[in-house]
Formats: structure tokens, sequence, C-alpha cells
């Protein structure tokens, strides 16, 4: 009953790019769920001749090997669309509890954390994804891990600055005079506070994922028997699809790819007014 | 202890801060310079000031926001800064304050309701939920409002005056025997200040509060308070019961204070002088 | 002629739902080295009949009725005729002006800067000018090249009024310009308006929440709500016995340090909302006198056998109505 009350304050968003941007995740959702419903095809079936164009019977026509490209577009955006809400939900999680913990503490604690943080703020992205990926071995979940160590520092930062300033606002002293004492602090007054922030950066997380996972695949560091948007543009980049007049083979991922980029930047767009009971008003 | 001993002494109280941080140069800022001075149960006490006076320091030194360099703050006798755990805590139920910005003293996400019966549950001062609910809603009628109409509503869905009437509900949630009222109406529109004020007053004398009433503005504090104290540059410059501090200042600086307040009441009366008529 | 005349002011501003009435047929003038108090609270629309005199409202703001300066009409002035005219024949010291100084260019620059912005003069010229104005306003010549940072409170506050100075303007307008200032700091300033007013001619239309700083310095008060004019009176009557129900309650609502306290109250109800105001004169839910026809016509203003202009229905017909 409480928990229904807390989301009492939901109102709809009204706001025409969020509901586009949900819309759009929404319904790659929906496809990578129910993709064997959505096809005859499977992924790896060989269904028609090489390099057809699109048609009829292959909506995004076929690859090097005949297998139906919308299938694997399909199927793969179970993966793409697994490593993007996974990284982002791990990295936004790892990177808020270290920025509310360093920002909320300060002095030792705040240091330590930062300096962790910068470091591996410094470390070069992709050098540090291919030695990781070398290390771990080319599959799905490296992906998800190298992506996840990369991505959080960013939300620390940001999490860390956000809890500094609101930890000088005169409500928080208030709290003091009344006793509270620094757990209830963060969890009733700082993280709450906070929830409009680390969702939106959630939200923008599985962007920065789903293109870091094509990325990824795509220079060979994930595993190209899996079918994911990344490795499908791995495999038309590595036989030349371009050359060979196969464009769909690259549009088709590439497509969805930014789709989802997009849809997922527009509702973290929006997500000021779903969260916050409104922003200040006097 | 004795009707005699004040209820808050401040012995010598020194507030100090450093401004400028790393590569710029690091400066000392005496925002409460040696201030004593005693509070009497059941007294209304004014701090006067200008900005930079140090009465909101001081204050906030009392409900222990700061710590003080040197000197003591002593509540009932005993020095605040040594008290240690359940003393500590027993303090906060003791001793409360108002503050003067009605907007960011709430909790952006918390309605009124949960608000006010926050230090309910903090101090666990009911038996039961429902009791503790019914408390709320008395605390929040008690300051004017009507539980039906706001306890569920947040911050910004409230008017300036509503929201200093909820943090007076919630600062008087843990009974306190003071209360520290920072500008409480500095913020507001001038025709509701009167209306706080007033509010105050009445639940000071219902409650049996001390008060002690932080503000620059002059004209409030003679209506408020019984004594008035006057601030400048941290040291405390004057103390006086009101009328005799407004109509015989001591101290220069009071005198220049008062010369300078705008009154009304003197321009109505009087024919103008040292304006020309166009 | 007045220097300033204003007939029937409406202003409107464009919101996502419509069209938002702030300022509704306001009319007041200001003589020649007048000194005309705009009083009001929050909503009252005190900030947009400044802006609108100096045409600096958002594009998308409606603006219907006249306003003269020194006879020329500015509400349909064009951009460019707008160009000549601001800082020339009126000016603004804007509020919290005092803190919107460039931190990292020195104020000597900043007024420099401004005047040539708005005058074709020669960097020397400007800053001769600069220092003209600087000892106008009683800044000592040596802080001309010193930084925001550098200066004081009123300080700053006397160098945004001598940037309102720099090309000799008939009207000064300044919106709360001592809000921020400590009381002594206050009195300085405001003796300085005085001086300026007596030596220069200048005539100020100072808008403030403060009506207490207006009986220092105004020779006229108008006092506003919810975008409507209540009352316009000379200082005199309106702190010895203001006539609209609302100033006289604004007046009483303050305790000043002479009076009689217990004459002091407070007004019920909250300050009118502009998104939701009631049928009527916008004051009768708060009013004490408040009877059938305020809740469903809302009062003219009208002017009164003393000069005072008040518009309230207890004052219909022309005179003072009784009614205490």
């Amino acid at each position: 009953m409480a928990f229904m009350q807390k989301f009492s304050h939901f109102k709809l968003p009204k706001d025409r790019r969020v509901l586009v941007g949900i819309s759009i995740l929404g319904f790659f959702t929906f496809v990578a769920v129910f993709a064997p419903f959505l096809t005859p095809y499977g992924p790896h079936q060989v269904s028609g001749p090489p390099y057809a164009s699109p048609s009829l019977q292959h909506w995004m026509g076929t690859d090097e090997l005949g297998q139906d490209i919308m299938s694997q577009v399909l199927y793969g955006a179970r993966i793409s669309l697994t490593v993007g809400f996974s990284v982002a939900l791990a990295a936004t999680f790892i990177g808020s509890l270290v920025g509310l913990v360093s920002g909320f503490y300060r002095g030792a604690v705040d240091e330590t954390l930062m300096r962790l943080t910068d470091v591996v703020l410094i470390l070069p992205a992709l050098p540090l994804a291919v030695i990781l990926a070398a290390y771990l071995g080319p599959s799905v979940q490296t992906i998800i891990e190298v992506l996840t160590v990369t991505g959080w520092p960013l939300v620390a930062r940001v999490v860390r600055s956000q809890t500094l300033s609101l930890r000088e606002r005169p409500f928080v002293d208030a709290e003091r005079v009344i006793g509270a004492g620094n757990g209830r602090i963060m969890f009733r007054v700082i993280i709450p506070n906070l929830l409009s922030l680390i969702a939106a950066n959630a939200v923008l997380a599985i962007t920065g994922a789903v293109v870091g996972e094509a990325g990824l695949d795509f220079i060979g560091l994930g595993n190209p028997s899996v079918v994911s948007w990344g490795t499908m543009l791995y495999w038309s980049q590595n036989l030349n699809a371009i050359l060979r007049g196969a464009w769909w083979w690259i549009l088709a991922p590439g497509l969805c790819i930014a789709l989802v980029g997009l849809g997922a930047v527009l509702i973290s767009i929006g997500i000021e007014n779903i969260f916050n009971p409104r922003l200040r008003g006097r | 202890m004795e009707n005699d001993a004040p209820l808050l002494e401040l012995r010598d109280l020194t507030v100090k801060f450093v401004s400028g941080r790393g590569l710029f140069a690091k400066q000392v800022v005496t925002a409460v310079d040696g201030v004593s001075i005693a509070v009497r149960k059941g007294e209304t006490l004014g701090l006067v000031g200008q900005s930079g006076s140090g009465k909101t320091t001081l204050a906030r030194a009392v409900v222990k926001l700061v710590r003080p360099q040197s000197g003591q703050v002593l509540f009932k006798g005993r020095n605040i800064f040594d008290q240690r755990g359940k003393e500590a805590k027993e303090y906060r139920r003791q001793v409360q304050m108002i503050f003067q910005d009605p907007y960011e003293s709430l909790n952006p996400r918390a309605t009124v309701e949960r608000a006010v019966e926050e230090p309910l549950v903090i101090h666990r001062l009911a038996r039961s939920s429902s009791a503790r609910q019914e408390r709320t809603l008395n605390l929040i009628r008690m300051v004017g409002l009507s539980p039906e109409a706001v306890s569920k509503k947040y911050p910004h869905e409230l008017s300036g005056g509503e929201r200093q009437r909820t943090s007076i509900a919630r600062a008087l949630a843990v009974s306190p025997e003071l209360l520290l009222a920072d500008e409480p109406v500095s913020m507001l529109d001038v025709s509701i200040r009167i209306g706080i004020i007033d509010l105050l007053k009445e639940l000071k004398r219902e409650l049996d509060l001390t008060v002690v009433f932080i503000t620059h503005d002059l004209g409030v504090a003679r209506y408020f308070c019984d004594r008035i104290a006057v601030m400048y540059k941290g040291r405390l410059i004057e103390v006086a019961a009101t009328e005799e501090l407004l109509r015989h200042p001591v101290d220069p600086y009071t005198k220049q204070l008062l010369e300078a307040v705008p009154d009304p009441s003197r321009s109505a009366r009087e024919k103008p002088s040292n304006i020309q008529e166009g | 002629m007045p220097l300033l005349d204003v007939r029937e002011l409406c202003i409107d501003y464009r919101l996502q739902t419509g069209y938002l009435r702030a300022v509704d047929s306001v009319s007041f003038q200001i003589d020649e080295g007048e000194v005309l108090g705009l009083a009001g609270e929050s909503g009252s629309g005190k900030s947009t009949i400044a802006h609108s005199i100096l045409k600096i409202l958002p594009r998308s703001a409606r603006v219907s009725g006249s306003i003269l300066v020194d006879g020329t009409e500015v509400v349909r002035m064009d951009d460019r005729a707008a160009r000549a005219y601001r800082w020339k024949v009126v000016s603004l010291v804007p509020q919290g002006s005092m803190n919107a100084f460039d931190p990292v260019i020195t104020i000597g620059s900043q007024i420099v800067e401004s005047i040539r912005i708005h005058s074709r003069v020669d960097k020397a010229a400007a800053w001769k000018r600069t220092r003209e104005l600087f000892s106008l306003v009683g800044i000592p010549d040596s802080r001309a090249k010193g930084y925001p940072h550098e200066f004081s409170g009123g300080m700053k506050q006397r160098a945004a009024i001598a940037m309102a100075l720099s090309l000799n303007p008939k009207l000064v307008i300044l919106d709360e310009p001592t809000t921020a200032l400590d009381v002594v700091v206050q009195r300085q300033v405001l003796g300085l308006l005085t001086t300026l007013r007596r030596d220069l001619g200048i005539s100020f239309l100072f808008v403030t929440h403060d009506l207490s700083v207006l009986s220092e310095i105004a020779t006229k008060v108008a006092v506003m709500y919810a975008g409507r004019l209540a009352e316009v009176s000379t200082r005199e009557e309106m702190f010895a016995s203001p006539n609209h129900p609302y100033s006289r309650a604004l007046i009483h609502a303050i305790p000043t340090l002479s009076g009689d306290l217990s004459l002091v109250k407070s007004i019920p109800g909250v300050p009118a909302n502009v998104l939701s105001l009631p049928p009527g004169c916008k004051f009768h839910p708060r009013c004490p006198y408040a009877f059938d026809r305020c809740r469903e016509v809302e009062p003219r203003p009208q002017r009164m056998d003393n000069g005072s202009i008040v518009a309230c229905h207890l004052f219909d017909r022309g005179g003072k109505a009784g009614g205490e």
C-alpha cells in the first residue's frame, strides 16, 4: 500500500518526446521477446539465396550464407537489449552507490573513492576493453562486464556532484536539527532527490551500452557466433557487404542501434517530469 | 533547576570559518566573535543584525550545525557540545529551529504529512501509528492549515506562508522548550508576515515556548520580542528590553541602525523635510 | 505635460496554455522631478510595468494601451527607435543588478561598455563620462579599475545607478534597488537618489514591495494588486490615511518603530494567484468591507476630490464614501 502511494504521483508523461521514446524501446523489447513468433525463420537457418535483396520472403534480405537478416535482427535484439539494459542497470547502480557514499561522507572516503574513479576514468576505454576481453574471453558476458567497468565512473561523478550540492541545502540542515542521523538523511532525503538524476542516467546509459556493445563486437571482442546487432555489423564488415551491394545487411542492424539509442535519449529528456514532483516554481 | 537560571546561555562564543580552498588565499572569517548572552525561560529574545552580523551563524551553533572554535553554549546549564548519545538526541527534542527559506527548508520529495510526522518517528514519540497520525493532523491544524487540504501536498504545491507553517508544525512536533526562528518571514509577502508572527506568538503562549527570533527587520522585532540584542560583525553590541532599546539606545551603532530604518508612521505625521516637493 | 504618462496599459504574457493577463488597464503619471513609488507584492505586475516602459518584455508578450514618455509613444515603437530611446530618455536599474556585474571585468570598463553600446562616443570620452558618474554617485575615482568583488554591496548598487545615469536620462526606473541592502546602506542609497533628484532634476520610478522605503523617498505612491491599480496617492495621503482597503491593510501590516503596535494586523487569505483570479474586485476575498457589487463587478480607478485615484466600489460616484 505504501509502495503504491510512493508512485501515486506518477503522472503519465504528456511530453510527446517521452512517449515516442517509450514506444521505440517498448517496440524493440516486444520484438526481442516475441522474436520466434514474428519470423518463420531461425537466425541461423539458411532460408534463401545468399545476398538476396529485400523481398517479400525476406523483408531485409539475406546474408552471405542465405540466412534471413530480419530474423537476425529480431533475435539479435535479445542480445543487444540484454546487454543494453544490464549494463545500464549495473553501471548506474555501482556508479550511484559510489557517488552517493563519496559525496555524502566526504573526507577520506571521498578522496579514496574518487581516486579509484579517476583511475578507471583515465584509462583509455578501448585498450582497456581489449585487454579485459582478451583476458576474459570473447562472449556476451565479457562485453557486459567490460562496458560496466568503463561505464560506472561517469555516473559516480555525476551522482557525487549532485549529492554534494544536495547535502548543503537547508532541508538537510533541517533534518539534522530534528534529529535525523546520517542513515535517515541518506535514505529519506538524499536518495529520493537523486532518483530523477539516477533514472535519467540509467536510461542514457542504455544508449551508450547498446552502441558500446556494437562497437566491441565490431572490432571482434565479442563472440562472433552469437547473433547480435553488433556481430551482424562485424560480419557485414568482414565480408565487405558494401562492395557486394548488400546495403541492407548494414542498414538493418545499424538503424536498430540508432533507434534504440534515440529512444533512450528521448526518455531521459523527459524523466525529470516523470519522477520529480515538480521543478521549482515559487 | 532554579527559575532564575537561564534556559540558554552563550559564554564567549566564537565561530570562525576558513574561506578559500587550495590555491586561493585562505581567509579566516570570524562570524561570531566572543558573544555572551543569556536567554531566560519564557522570553522572546530578538537577535537583530544586518547581513554578515553573525546572527544566523550564532543560531546554527546553538542547534549544533556548526562547532565553535571557543566558548560555550549551555542549555539548562549543560554544555551542548559535550553531549553524547542519549543526551545529544534529547537535545534535538528540546531545541528546534525554523529556517528562512520556506521552500528550501522542506524536503521537496516529502508531503506535508510526512514532513510533520518525521520528528515523531525519529524520536518515537507516538505509541502507535494511528496515534502518530492523529498527532500529526493536530499539529497541522495547530499552525492554521487544513489537514484535508494540505496533508498530501508537496512543498511546491504550497504557498510560501503554507510552507512556513508546515516548518513550524514540524519543529513543534517534538514539543521543544526553545525555538529558534531564523528570519522566518523575510522571504514571505509583506501582507502575510504578521500572520505568521501572530501564529508564533500564539503558539509560544500555548506551548510555553522560549523563542530566539532572528531578523534584520527592527519593526518586526519590536512587534514580537521582549528583549532585543543587536549584533554587528560578529559582536554583540547591545542588549536591552525592546522599548528601552528603541527609545534610549546606548551604542552608536544601535543609534545609527535605528536612524536608518524607514519609519512610515513618522513620515505620516511629519511634513516632508529633506525631500523637496516637485 | 507629464514626463511619463501611462494610460490603460494592459500586458499579457504568452504561456503554453494561452495568454495570461499580468497587467490590466493601469494608468498613472509621473511629472518631472517626481518620485513615483510603485508598490505591490508578488504577482502584482509592478516589475512587468517597469520592463514595458523600457520595452524589454519578451517578444511574445502582448502590450496594449499607451505609454507616453516625454510625448513619445513607446508601446508601438519599432526596434530601431527603441534602441535610440533606451538609456537616453529612460533607463533601468534592474532587480539584483548589483549582482549582475561581470565578475571578470572591471566595473569601470563595464560602464564604459554600456555607454558605447548606447551612443557613439569614443573610448576616451566614455571613460571621462564614467569618472564623472563615479563622482556623481559617490564612488572614489580610485575604484574605477576595481573588480566587482572588491566593491561592497552598497557601492555596487551605486555603480549600477551610475550605469543607469550614463546618458543623462530623464527618468530612471529602479526595480527593488535596496531590497538586498543593509538598512544603513539603504539609507545612504536613498540619500543619493534624493540628491540626484535635487541636483539633476531626474524623475524616478521606484518599484518595490517594501512600502516603508517609499515613505522615505517617494512623492507619490501607486499600489498595485493582482495586476490592477488599487490606489495612487501622495505620500502623505498614502501613509496617513490610505483609501483603498488593500493599501490600508498593507500599511497596517507593517510594524513600525514608533507607531501604535495594536493597529498592526495581518491581511487574511493569500496574495492573489494570477493564474486563478476571482471575478469582480480581485481583492474582495480578503477585504473586510466587501459587499455584493465587489464580487461581481471590477471597480474602475476613479479620481477623487483630493486628487487620489482609487479603484474601489466604496468610493464609487466620486468623493469619499463612508464605510470604515
